[in-house]
């Protein structure tokens, strides 16, 4: 199953994705109305706990940037005030020269992890959305790198659309990622290429913290951002939970 | 899939609890960028921090007064990252240095309990985000009762003798500072924590010890360390 947190007509609704009868992309609320994916407000489908998040995860991303397996995982967190859901918007400050996307698998937690085998990490598992990880370089120290003012920006992670049931994902080891903007394909990767895969991060994290439900696990990108403007359309897509979408604006709508 | 309940902290002012998310400042008190010295300048930080550096204390490490810390195996001592913390009152973004003390409901003590290491290049999450890392308390005393949170004493002790006695006189950042700069990039909530800087050098404590921190007008938090299982 798929489910979304929409608001609509004054209320915030449980909703699963649907087609409409007229061949648009909508979702259907538990109370019976049917409405179409724009005439929603997506909020990220879950409230967050703990957002854990890997850098470096892909192979050849790593590659690129001499990081080898033999190192731990490169952990960072952030806070719940990154989120955001479907369809919403991004701000790009004036005058930063590169800031970018990242398309990643992102894990809910959904019972409590401490001192977890990998091989029995699918446990804890509640469920996986898309996010949308953005970062912009041009902040980027030194000092607990990637610092926050990199990566931990308001409204810089996309969390969407919906959170698919673990039981409906085969195999999170194996799942297409692939993001578009402007419609125009520009990351392509593979869960499969993850240097620490989905339960050997469960493995690692619940080794020195528990992980509690709602903790979300974003478990990094693979090869491939490239600069966002304002006005662009990014969509990130991964193989059977859909397409998450998000719109690049500028500092005037935020009164800056 | 509704969230546990943060922990309990005594505060009799808005918005009454705390949100469950705690930042730090790092590098944000002056003894412990001056004992970096010239290092700051080489590889692999190859410059002084220019933006606030901050950290988070995830929900998992929380912890109130009087709860055990759990010395991980393998480790001989902990840092006591005594701070001072301000909790968030109402939504801030973008704030002004001359009216961001505003947006302070009370403010705490922090210990950023942490497994010392050398490194500050990568954040160091296993080093700060085990269970119960976090200690806070022991109550949010309003933002009134305090008449300059630059001017504090903080004063740690280990069991009963006073190790180490620091001043927030030293922020590299004072607070209304930090809490402009870290507002132009993110936005605090109400109830989350901001722990503005621990001082160079923290002291250490082993299983066994009981620690305790102690700020003016606000009281003591006080923690003893235990071995046990990771």
């Amino acid at each position: 199953m798929k489910l979304a947190r929409i608001a609509c007509a004054g209320a915030i609704h449980a909703a699963q994705p649907q087609r409409l009868a007229d061949g648009r992309s909508g979702v259907l609320l538990t109370d019976g109305r049917s409405l179409a994916e724009e005439e929603v407000v997506w909020l990220p489908p879950l409230e967050v706990g703990t957002i854990i998040a890997l850098g470096l995860n892909y192979a050849e991303h790593a590659k690129e940037l001499a990081f080898t397996k033999s190192e731990e995982p490169l952990v960072f967190l952030k806070g719940p005030g990154t989120v955001l859901g479907h369809r919403g918007v991004t701000r790009r400050p004036a005058g930063v020269k590169f800031m970018h996307y990242e398309c990643e698998l992102a894990v809910v937690v959904g019972r409590s992890a401490r001192g977890v085998h990998r091989a029995d990490a699918f446990q804890h598992i509640a469920g996986y959305c898309i996010a949308n990880d953005y970062a912009i370089r041009d902040y980027l120290e030194n000092w607990y790198r990637p610092n926050l003012r990199v990566k931990n920006r308001d409204g810089a992670t996309v969390l969407g659309p919906w959170l698919v049931d673990a039981a409906d994902i085969a195999d999170p080891g194996n799942l297409g990622l692939r993001t578009y903007v402007n419609g125009k394909l520009v990351q392509q990767g593979n869960t499969r290429d993850m240097i620490t895969d989905v339960p050997a991060l469960i493995e690692y994290l619940s080794s020195f913290m528990t992980l509690a439900a709602g903790d979300v696990i974003l478990t990094g990108t693979p090869e491939g951002v490239v600069n966002v403007d304002v006005g662009d359309e990014v969509v990130c897509e991964i193989d059977g939970m859909g397409r998450l979408q998000n719109t690049i604006v500028g500092d005037q709508l935020f009164g800056r | 899939m509704p969230l546990s309940p943060c922990i309990a902290i005594p505060m009799e002012v808005p918005p009454y609890h705390l949100s469950g998310t705690v930042y730090g400042a790092l590098l944000n008190h002056r003894t412990a960028l001056q004992a970096l010295g010239d290092s700051i300048n080489q590889p692999p930080y190859r410059a002084a921090p220019q933006a606030p550096v901050l950290y988070i204390k995830p929900r998992n490490t929380l912890a109130t007064c009087g709860a055990p810390v759990v010395v991980p195996p393998g480790v001989a001592e902990l840092e006591v990252g005594a701070s001072l913390g301000l909790v968030i009152g109402r939504p801030s973004c973008k704030l002004a240095e001359n009216r961001a003390l505003e947006y302070v409901a009370g403010y705490l003590i922090v210990n950023d309990v942490t497994v010392p290491h050398l490194s500050y290049y990568r954040p160091s999450i296993p080093f700060k985000a085990r269970d119960g890392f976090c200690p806070l308390g022991p109550r949010v005393v309003p933002r009134a009762a305090i008449a300059n949170p630059d001017k504090l004493t903080i004063r740690i002790y280990l069991n009963g003798e006073l190790r180490e006695e620091v001043s927030t006189t030293q922020l590299v950042r004072p607070v209304a500072k930090l809490l402009a700069d870290v507002t132009d990039f993110m936005t605090l909530s109400p109830g989350d924590v901001l722990a503005v800087g621990v001082a160079y050098p923290a002291p250490q404590a082993r299983a066994g010890e009981r620690v305790c921190i102690e700020i003016d007008g606000i009281g003591r938090l006080e923690n003893t360390f235990v071995g046990g299982p990771a």
